[in-house]
């Protein structure tokens, strides 16, 4: 047994988290700033954190992951950070020439208090940043939130950039949330053929799902520019895909420059993306074409004729809020039982949320996101009322192999799989995927545990 | 002028390539660089020195970690039967999960192994106004309610240092309010030192401060002795241990590659001290020299030659003519099979060039297996190692102590008044060393490079990938952040840290996988993939048939 330790019985922890569930804000800002045209992340606080977010990025997307530090030492940590900082974006733009550096503090930056702003007024003033070129920046003080709060914390640093001019371009603003760049790229696809004029950032397709050509960029074709997220200040309104990862960035963009937001769940699975395309439609005020119905229509296809194997069938997730809402929507609407839940981000609505959308199962799932809501727990529950399936990143295989129950590798970080970055789980097209993994899961168990007499050749 | 010793395609030379490396720094960066490249010379009675230990430059995108990787992640990491709790937010915790690849055999299904497990305080802002202190505690006490181990160890994350928590306090009420569980901590925050080196150096000396030394029923055997500086990244130290079972030698402890509590509480029982990795622990070899008597000599068990050359010095220490005949019996047994493998593969892999750029050591040890091969190292250097382990030991006396080395603790040490014991007399060991057994040696990378070769310290994916343009290797060796911008430029990329998915590489049947795995990498038909058909011929001189 991997996990050997774990009890059945609960014990109530209010200080040890064990297997979390979340990991912190740099990483979450890390990411989303690579979804940035040209733009070099760059980690303020010493050179570990900043190389364990490169790491465990690497690891996912498996694609360099460049980004810069301050490379703190105790000096730096006593007297503050901004000498480093000031001599870190001197090199790098002369070294690296990217068109943005995207700063974000670690939590100990933030523990000593430097003040990003000041520094980099400083550095504008200091003429350190050459003409044409960006630097943005966000707080992600790791104590704080998660992952997820330090790529919103990004995304509305990417939003700060947004200007308005007063004539709208009829274009659509939509932020994506913390996906793949293989669902990025399906969300720009879906919003084409709604015919709608989007800017999405961030955007990391075709920047973290490149090709291997014997040339290598540092900085790809992809990902939103600065004149585009300058754009976004005259767009007719924004779609934030997922209340976590997005909302914060809209608002701004609401309450600042008076573009109006509509917060949305991200579209994993039928209902959820028929609402983001409905929204879509409306904004832009287009008709759905009939490929985007005939997408939507194989989607309800697979789940009718694959219902036997999912009824009733329940599953334990792990991950991250504006997921786990999705995927629990889509789970029960296949009439799936999502039964236990667990997510290291923290956020109040989450629970009310995920009850709501259970409220008509005949069981109360176990859901929990709090500092304790790590997988230790999930485990202790897993093991009180079995489960058939678990959903989550990489983390659950121990849990999988422990307890012989079919994972299914969605989220972030998974670090033993491949296929994420290329494939997207978004959308209609996405659901299908979803649906095959599910399937495949589940199918795979069941040849392996049918009694000969049983093994079965057709579905 | 230094001979080119590249490729046969490459008319640089290194100081041409030196020079090209150099160019795009600001004169700032420029000047410091330089001291830290340098063209090996390898002139007969002197090494060139070279800047090592020193700060990474702001900005420049290191391929270092923080001395928090070093002390949790890199030396008690692989500590099976301790509950490691990290003290901090989330996120140190998290990634230093699981991700070296360190293997763990905890033999029997009930032994304790929490390698699998992540345990952190996870501290709110609260924690950081009010302080976590009281958090640690209860932590720790739920740890060991849950758990019972033997030893709970801490580890500071940079803000804990910052807002002043007295972590060893914490660990010393919780210790004694336990009684059977022995817990300590590690000062360990990233900011701490310049690489994580420094992280080495305080888990190293906390473990020898709280735990060598405690449990004086060590492992009974003949040939007893501890293996220091040895991981098990990737089943290494199975290996190893495999070698020198077969060889009747007893190995105490690892540290700390698949250890136990009881394995290093009883290391001082040992008769030998056999060093891996040089870097990373060899003060705790003086150490435990000083403290128990327990000699040591430097060893390395990564190349099937060095392997056997390492099983020899062991042997000719204890000096029994039944244990250096069993070496040679196990050497002539073992290396046939490597024989055959190398045989195979070399014609496939002779006269290619290779790249190194990791840790403490690896960077110097792989230069073997590379030799067994046929390859030609031409550039190589170290993420966070010092001056000796470029130059070799006897620049120790003259390294500087500057103000980031003076935030490490270095400890006090004499014989210890109860077990001292001098495992030789000193003509025992005058007699060995005048056989040619070197204790204390380590002779370090250089003199091992060949001349004209460049030597980097604390390479940056800047110059990496310059270095990989102007001198195309066909093999690069680092870390998982350098491997795929690597293998972008279309060269293959192996991971000497955690190995990729591979190993065990060490040792006999080590060396047996290693040879395969370069072969298939340096061999593999994707790198003629890069262009398609349409990219190698633009020009369009015919047209089809049905046109
Ligand atoms: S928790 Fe803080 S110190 Fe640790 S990796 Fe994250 S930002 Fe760095
Ligand atoms: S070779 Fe390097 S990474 Fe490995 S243990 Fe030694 S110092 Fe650490």
């Amino acid at each position: 047994m991997l996990l050997r330790h774990t009890p059945d019985n609960l014990v109530e922890r209010g200080a040890l988290t064990i297997n979390p569930a979340k990991t912190c804000q740099p990483i979450g800002a890390m990411y989303a700033a690579l979804g940035v045209h040209g733009c070099l992340p760059h980690s303020h606080g010493s050179q570990g954190c900043c190389a364990y977010h490169r790491s465990t990025l690497t690891r996912h997307y498996k694609e360099p992951i460049s980004a810069g530090t301050s490379s703190f030492t105790e000096g730096a940590s006593v007297f503050g950070g901004q000498a480093n900082l000031l001599q870190a974006i001197d090199n790098i733009f002369t070294v690296y020439e990217p068109e943005v550096i995207a700063v974000h503090t670690t939590c100990l930056s933030e523990t000593i208090g430097d003040d990003l702003p000041q520094i980099l007024d400083k550095a504008d003033k200091d003429g350190k940043i050459p003409k044409g070129k960006h630097v943005i920046y966000a707080n992600t003080p790791s104590y704080v939130g998660s992952h997820v709060t330090g790529f919103s914390n990004m995304v509305k640093g990417m939003a700060r950039v947004a200007v308005s001019t007063g004539h709208k371009n009829g274009k659509v603003n939509i932020i994506p949330g913390w996906v793949e760049p293989a669902d990025m790229e399906e969300i720009k696809r879906l919003a084409a053929m709604v015919g709608v004029d989007i800017i999405m950032f961030p955007d990391t397709s075709g920047v973290l799902n490149g090709p291997l050509s014997g040339e290598y960029k540092m900085f790809p074709e992809g990902g939103v520019t600065i004149k585009q997220l300058r754009e976004a200040g005259d767009s007719i309104g924004t779609l934030a895909l997922g209340e976590w990862c997005s909302a914060d960035g809209a608002r701004f963009l609401d309450t600042t420059l008076k573009v109006p937001c509509r917060v949305l769940d991200m579209p994993f699975g039928l209902r959820a993306t028929d609402r983001f395309v409905d929204a879509l439609r409306i904004v832009a005020g287009r008709s759905v074409p009939e490929e985007v119905a005939h997408e939507r229509g194989q989607l309800v296809d697979m789940i009718s004729d694959m219902h036997q194997y999912f009824y009733h069938k329940k599953v334990a997730l792990a991950g991250d809020p504006d997921q786990l809402i999705a995927m629990t929507e889509f789970l029960t609407s296949i009439d799936m039982w999502p039964t236990h839940i667990v997510s290291g981000t923290p956020g109040k609505a989450f629970e009310a949320r995920i009850r709501e959308l259970t409220a008509g199962l005949p069981y109360a799932v176990n859901v929990k996101c709090d500092q304790t809501a790590d997988m230790f727990l999930l485990h202790q529950w897993i093991k009180n009322d079995p489960v058939d399936l678990l959903m989550g990143n990489t983390y659950l295989k121990h849990i999988a192999r422990d307890e012989d129950i079919p994972l299914v590798r969605w989220g972030f970080p998974i670090l033993d799989r491949v296929g994420h970055q290329y494939f997207p789980t978004v959308g209609y097209k996405g659901g299908l995927r979803l649906l095959e993994k599910i399937l495949s899961a589940l199918l795979d168990r069941k040849d392996r545990d049918d009694q000969e007499h049983a093994f079965e050749l057709v579905l | 002028m230094t001979p080119a010793m590249f490729n046969n395609d490459t008319t640089m030379t290194a100081a041409e390539i030196k020079e090209e490396l150099l160019k795009k720094y600001p004169p700032k960066v420029a000047r410091k660089r330089a001291k830290q490249i340098m063209i090996n010379e390898a002139l007969e009675n002197e090494t060139p020195e070279i800047t090592a230990n020193v700060r990474t430059i702001p900005g420049i995108i290191t391929m270092r970690g923080c001395t928090y990787a070093g002390c949790k992640g890199v030396i008690m990491g692989p500590t099976r039967d301790i509950v490691n709790i990290t003290h901090g937010p989330i996120g140190c915790g998290f990634y230093s999960w699981l991700t070296r690849r360190n293997q763990t055999d905890a033999y029997a299904p009930d032994a304790a192994n929490y390698m699998t497990y992540c345990f952190s305080t996870d501290m709110q802002d609260k924690d950081i106004i009010f302080g976590g202190e009281k958090k640690l505690e209860a932590a720790i006490q739920e740890a060991y309610d849950l758990f019972h181990p033997k030893g709970i160890c801490v580890f500071a994350t940079c803000p804990v240092g910052l807002i002043g928590d007295d972590i060893h306090a914490v660990a010393a009420k919780m210790k004694a309010k336990f009684g059977d569980c022995n817990v300590f901590a590690f000062s360990c925050e990233g900011y701490k030192g310049v690489s994580q080196s420094a992280g080495h150096h305080i888990a190293n000396n906390q473990v020898f401060k709280h735990l060598v030394g405690l449990d004086d029923q060590g492992k009974p055997g003949k040939y007893r002795i501890n293996l220091l500086g040895e991981y098990n990244i990737g089943g290494d130290g199975f290996e190893i241990d495999r070698i020198l079972n077969k060889c009747g030698v007893t190995n105490i402890a690892t540290f700390s590659g698949n250890s136990t509590y009881d394995q290093f509480a009883s290391s001082h029982t040992a008769d030998l001290n056999a060093v891996m990795c040089h870097r990373s622990i060899n003060y705790v070899a003086d150490m435990l020299e000083t403290k128990y008597g327990i000699p040591w000599v430097k060893v390395n068990f990564i190349g099937a030659n060095a392997a056997a050359k390492s099983l020899r010095k062991i042997a000719s220490y204890f000096g029994d003519q039944e244990l250096i005949d069993r070496v040679e019996e196990v050497i002539a047994e073992e290396m046939p099979a490597v024989r055959a493998v190398a045989e195979e593969v070399r014609p496939r892999t002779e006269g290619k060039t290779a790249m190194l750029f990791v840790g403490g050591s690896r960077a110097h040890h792989y230069q073997e297996l590379f030799k067994e091969l046929g390859m030609k190292t031409i550039s190589a250097g170290y993420e966070f190692a010092h001056r000796d382990d470029y130059e070799g030991r006897q620049v120790i006396p003259e390294l500087k102590v500057d103000a980031d080395s003076r935030n490490i603790e270095e400890l006090e040490v004499s014989p210890d008044e109860r077990l001292f014991r001098p495992r030789k007399s000193q003509e025992e060991l005058r007699a060995l060393e005048s056989s040619g057994l070197k204790f204390k040696d380590y002779d370090g990378l250089i003199p091992d490079m060949e001349r004209g070769a460049v030597v980097i310290d604390d390479l940056n994916q800047y110059e990496a990938e310059k270095l990989v343009e102007l001198l195309k290797p066909d093999i690069f060796c680092a870390g998982i952040k350098e491997k795929f911008s690597i293998q972008k430029l279309g060269v293959p990329m192996k991971q000497l840290h955690s190995y990729d998915s591979g190993g065990p590489y060490a040792g006999f049947r080590g060396a047996i996988n290693f040879y395969r795995e370069i072969d298939r990498l340096v061999n593999s038909r994707v790198w003629g993939y890069l262009k398609a058909p349409w990219q190698e011929n633009p020009e369009l001189s015919a047209t089809y048939v049905w046109e």
